[in-house]
C-alpha cells in the first residue's frame, strides 16, 4: 500500500518540481532587464561575469564580505547537502558510478555537518534579534523540514537501519515505471514524506534563490554600458513612437 | 530643525539594538495636486488605488527582471540587516534592507504567489491596506537607493530596485513625494533642478568670469550655448551657485582653460541630475536624459563630459546609452543612436567623467600643479554611493575609486584614507541621496549620516583631517548641512576639482 502511495507521490512531486521550476525559470528568462545595473566594480567581459557568478555560487563571495557566521553556517549546510545528494545517487544508479562510490564516506559525515549547519542557522534565526525580526513562520518551518530530513536520514544510518537494498530496488523500479515493494519502516516513511514535501514546496518558495541568483542582473550583467548599447524590446518601442 | 541633534557615536561600532517604530510617520511631505499633475501623475490618491497599485505591480514584475527575481530570491538570511546607514542611525527595524523589501514582498506574496494566496500568515503575506500603503510611502522614502546592501546580498538583491518600484507604484496612484516630483517639474519647465532660468544662468556665469579674473588675473571663460564647441559639459545645477559646489565648477573651467579645450555649457541641458531615477520612472528618466541628446545634437559637440554628481554619473555612465544614445557601439540599423554617435569622437569614452578628463590630461602632462597651495588641507575622500556601486571610470573595474584619488594625490600633498570597510564599494551614503535631500526629512538625514560621521571623526582625531573631498552635488549639500550638527566645520566638505582649482598652474605656458 505504502509502495503505491509513495510511487504516486514521488511522480507527482517530481512533475511539480520540474514543471514548476521550469516555469519559474522561464518567467525569469522572459522578463527583460531594461537597464544596466551590475553592482560595480563589475567584470567587463563575459568570462569575467562567469567567474563572478562562479565565486558567488560556489564560495558565496558576497555573503563572505557580509557576515562570517552566516557564511560559515550557510557554507557548511550547502556543501554538506551537495555531498549528501551525491551520496544518494547510489540509490538511482546501477552499477554505482565510480565517483559516487568514492564520495560515499564523505557523504555520510556530510549528513552530520549538514545537520549542524542547519541547527546553527536556526539558532541565529531564534536568538539574533535582527534575524528573528525578519523571520516568517515559513522560514522556521523550512529549516525544520530540512532538519527533519537530515535527522531521519542519519537515524537510519546510525540508529535503526532500514533495508537499503530494498529501498534502492524501489527507486530503480520507479525510474522504470515499475513499482517495487518499499520497506515499511517508520523512519523511512518520515524521511521520504519530507523529501516529497521539499520537492513540492521548492518552486513556490524562497528555495527559488537557487535558480534566482543566476538571473540576478546585479551579478550577471557585464559592465560595458558605454561600449555597447543595451536596449530592451519594450524600451526600443518608445524610440520608434517618436524621434 | 533646531531640535534635531546628532545621535551619539558608537564607541565600538556594534550593530544597534532594534527600536521598532522609531521612524514611523517620519516620511516626507506628499506631493500636491499641482506638482503631480505637472508631470503626468494623478493629482491625489485615486479612488481605486488598491486595484491600480496591484495592477501596476504586476506590470512592473513583467517589465523588470530585477524586481521579479528579487521578490522571489530572498531567503531572509540576514546578511544585509546591519548594512544600511539609515538602520544604523535610526535603529528602526523597518530600515533594515530586507525588512524594507519585505514591506513590498509581503504584498507580492499575497497577490502573486500561490502560498501567499492560500496561507498568507504562514509566509508573511499581507493584504494591501491603507496602513500598508502609508508604510510604503514612509519607509520607501527612507532609502537613498545607495546599493550598499546589494554588495553584501548573496543573490545581489538591490533594495534600490525595490524602492524605485515602490515609488513608481505610489506615483501611479497619486501618492508621490513632494521633493522629487517638484524638482522633476522644474527640469521640464525651466531646464534644471534648481529652477535657474536661462538669463539668470547667463548672469551667474558672467559674474563668475569676473570673480575668477579678480582672483587669478586670468580670463577664464564659462561659455554657454556655443555651437561647434568640442566639449559639452553637463553638470549638476548646484554647481552654478551653491557652496562649495561652485568651487569645483571653477576647477573644471580652469582645467579646460589650461588644456586649451573648447567647451560649452548648455542652457537646454543645464542639469546633469536626473530625479527620474529616484522615482523609478523610466519615462521620466528617459525624458530628462533626452535633453542632453538634444543639446549635443544642436550644438554639434564631439564629446560629452559630466561634472561632479553621483547619481548623475550613474545615469550618464550606465543609462545614457540606453536612454538617449549618448555612448558607443550602436548597431548599423539603430538610427536613433547612430544619429548622435556618428557625431561623437569615439577616441574618447562617451560620456566622460570630468575626473577621467582631468586625470587623462594629468597623465599626458598637459597640466601642472603647485601642490603646496593645498598644504593647508589634510584631505580624505568620501566615495559617493552611485559612483562607487553604479558606475565606473577609466578602463578597469574600480577606476571609479582610483581616478579621483589619483587626482587628489597629484594636486595635493596630504591625503589619508578613512576606515577601509567604509570606503570604495563599501562606502556609506552621505545620508541625503536618492531623493531625500529635503528639510522635511532632516531627522532621517542627520541620523543616516552617523556611520560616515563616525569614521570621519576617527580620521580627524587620528590624522588631523580637515577636508573631505567628494564628487557628488548631493553629498556636498548634505554634508554642508549635517557637518555642523555633528560639531564639524561645514567648510570641511568640498569637491575634487575644488582642490584642482586651488593648485592648478595657469597662464604662463
Amino acid at each position: 500500500m505504502a509502495s503505491i502511495v509513495f510511487a504516486i507521490l514521488f511522480y507527482l512531486a517530481t512533475l511539480l518540481f520540474v514543471v514548476g521550476l521550469l516555469y519559474r525559470i522561464g518567467t525569469y528568462a522572459r522578463t527583460p532587464a531594461p537597464l544596466k545595473i551590475p553592482t560595480t566594480p563589475a567584470p567587463t567581459t563575459t568570462g569575467g561575469v562567469v567567474l563572478r557568478m562562479t565565486r558567488e555560487v560556489v564560495f558565496f563571495e558576497s555573503l563572505f564580505k557580509s557576515n562570517l557566521w552566516i557564511w560559515g553556517l550557510g557554507m557548511m549546510f550547502h556543501a554538506s547537502l551537495a555531498l549528501v545528494v551525491v551520496r544518494h545517487l547510489r540509490y538511482f544508479t546501477e552499477p554505482v558510478w565510480t565517483w559516487v562510490a568514492i564520495a560515499q564516506p564523505f557523504g555520510m559525515y556530510a549528513g552530520i555537518t549538514m545537520l549542524l549547519g542547519l541547527l546553527g542557522l536556526w539558532g541565529r534565526r531564534l536568538f539574533v534579534e535582527r534575524i528573528r525580526y525578519i523571520s516568517t513562520p515559513s522560514d522556521h518551518l523550512m529549516l525544520l523540514l530540512l532538519i527533519g530530513i537530515a535527522a531521519s536520514g542519519l537515524m537510519m544510518k546510525f540508529v535503526a537501519h532500514t533495508d537499503v537494498i530494498a529501498v534502492k530496488g524501489y527507486f530503480l523500479g520507479l525510474m522504470h515505471f515499475n513499482v517495487q515493494v518499499l520497506p515499511s519502516d517508520l523512519l523511512l516513511v518520515v524521511h521520504l514524506s519530507m523529501v516529497v514535501a521539499l520537492l513540492v514546496v521548492f518552486p513556490f518558495s524562497k528555495l527559488l534563490h537557487a535558480p534566482g541568483v543566476f538571473f540576478s542582473p546585479t551579478r550577471n550583467q557585464k559592465d560595458n554600458p558605454r561600449e555597447a548599447r543595451h536596449l530592451s524590446a519594450w524600451a526600443a518601442k518608445l524610440e520608434s513612437e517618436k524621434n | 530643525m533646531a531640535d534635531i541633534v546628532a545621535p551619539a557615536y558608537r564607541t565600538i561600532p556594534i550593530i544597534p539594538a532594534l527600536i521598532p517604530g522609531a521612524m514611523e510617520g517620519k516620511g516626507p511631505f506628499v506631493a500636491s495636486e499641482k506638482i503631480n499633475e505637472a508631470i503626468g501623475f494623478p493629482g491625489q490618491l485615486v479612488e481605486d488605488w488598491h486595484d491600480k497599485a496591484i495592477a501596476k505591480m504586476g506590470e512592473l514584475l513583467n517589465k523588470y527582471r530585477s524586481f521579479r527575481v528579487f521578490m522571489d530570491a530572498c531567503v531572509h538570511c540576514g546578511a544585509c540587516t546591519d548594512k544600511c546607514h539609515y538602520f544604523i542611525g535610526t535603529q528602526d527595524p523597518k530600515n533594515m534592507p530586507v525588512a524594507r523589501q519585505d514591506l513590498m514582498r509581503s504584498v507580492y506574496r499575497r497577490y502573486f504567489t500561490i502560498p501567499g494566496k492560500l496561507f498568507p500568515k504562514l509566509v508573511g503575506a499581507r493584504d494591501l491596506t491603507r496602513e500598508v500603503l502609508d508604510e510604503w510611502f514612509n519607509y520607501y522614502h527612507q532609502c537613498s537607493e545607495c546599493r550598499r546592501c546589494s554588495v553584501f546580498c548573496p543573490y545581489g538583491i538591490d533594495t534600490a530596485e525595490i524602492t524605485m518600484a515602490a515609488r513608481e507604484i505610489l506615483d501611479s496612484i497619486g501618492y508621490g513625494q513632494k521633493y522629487s516630483n517638484e524638482i522633476i517639474g522644474k527640469v521640464h519647465k525651466i531646464g534644471n533642478n534648481l529652477g535657474l532660468p536661462g538669463p539668470a544662468l547667463n548672469d551667474t556665469l558672467e559674474g563668475l568670469e569676473e570673480d575668477v579674473k579678480d582672483a587669478t588675473g586670468i580670463d577664464i571663460r564659462f561659455p554657454i550655448d556655443v555651437k561647434g564647441a568640442e566639449v559639452l559639459l553637463v553638470t549638476p545645477s548646484a554647481d552654478f551657485f551653491a557652496e562649495p559646489h561652485i568651487e569645483s565648477l571653477i576647477g573644471y573651467a580652469k582645467v579646460f582653460h589650461a588644456t586649451g579645450t573648447s567647451w560649452t555649457l548648455s542652457s537646454l541641458a543645464s542639469e546633469a541630475g536626473n530625479f527620474g531615477m529616484f522615482i523609478g520612472n523610466y519615462d521620466q528618466l528617459r525624458k530628462i536624459a533626452l535633453r542632453i541628446r538634444e543639446a549635443a545634437l544642436e550644438l554639434g559637440v564631439k564629446r560629452i563630459v559630466v561634472g561632479e554628481c553621483g547619481h548623475a554619473w550613474r545615469v550618464a555612465y550606465s543609462f545614457w546609452n540606453t536612454l538617449s544614445g549618448v555612448g558607443g557601439g550602436a548597431g548599423e540599423v539603430d538610427r536613433f543612436a547612430q544619429m548622435l554617435q556618428k557625431q561623437l569622437d569615439h577616441r574618447y569614452k562617451q560620456p566622460t567623467h570630468i575626473c577621467e578628463f582631468t586625470w587623462d590630461m594629468i597623465e599626458r602632462k598637459a597640466l601642472t600643479f603647485d601642490k603646496s597651495k593645498n598644504d593647508k588641507h589634510i584631505i580624505t575622500f568620501h566615495d559617493s554611493c552611485n559612483v562607487a556601486r553604479g558606475s565606473r571610470m577609466g578602463d578597469l573595474p574600480g577606476g571609479q575609486f582610483e581616478i579621483p584619488r589619483n587626482i587628489i594625490k597629484a594636486v595635493a600633498n596630504n591625503f589619508v584614507e578613512m576606515a577601509p570597510n567604509t570606503t570604495r564599494e563599501q562606502t556609506f551614503c552621505c545620508g541625503g541621496g536618492g531623493g531625500v535631500l529635503t528639510d522635511d526629512l532632516l531627522e532621517l538625514r542627520v541620523k543616516g549620516a552617523l556611520p560616515r560621521m563616525e569614521v570621519l571623526k576617527q580620521s580627524v582625531d587620528e590624522h588631523g583631517v580637515n577636508f573631505m573631498a567628494t564628487i557628488c552635488a548631493i553629498c556636498k549639500a548634505q554634508f554642508t548641512k549635517v557637518l555642523p550638527i555633528y560639531g564639524f566645520d561645514r567648510k570641511m566638505v568640498g569637491g575634487v576639482h575644488q582642490l584642482v582649482s586651488n593648485s592648478i598652474e595657469l597662464g604662463q605656458k
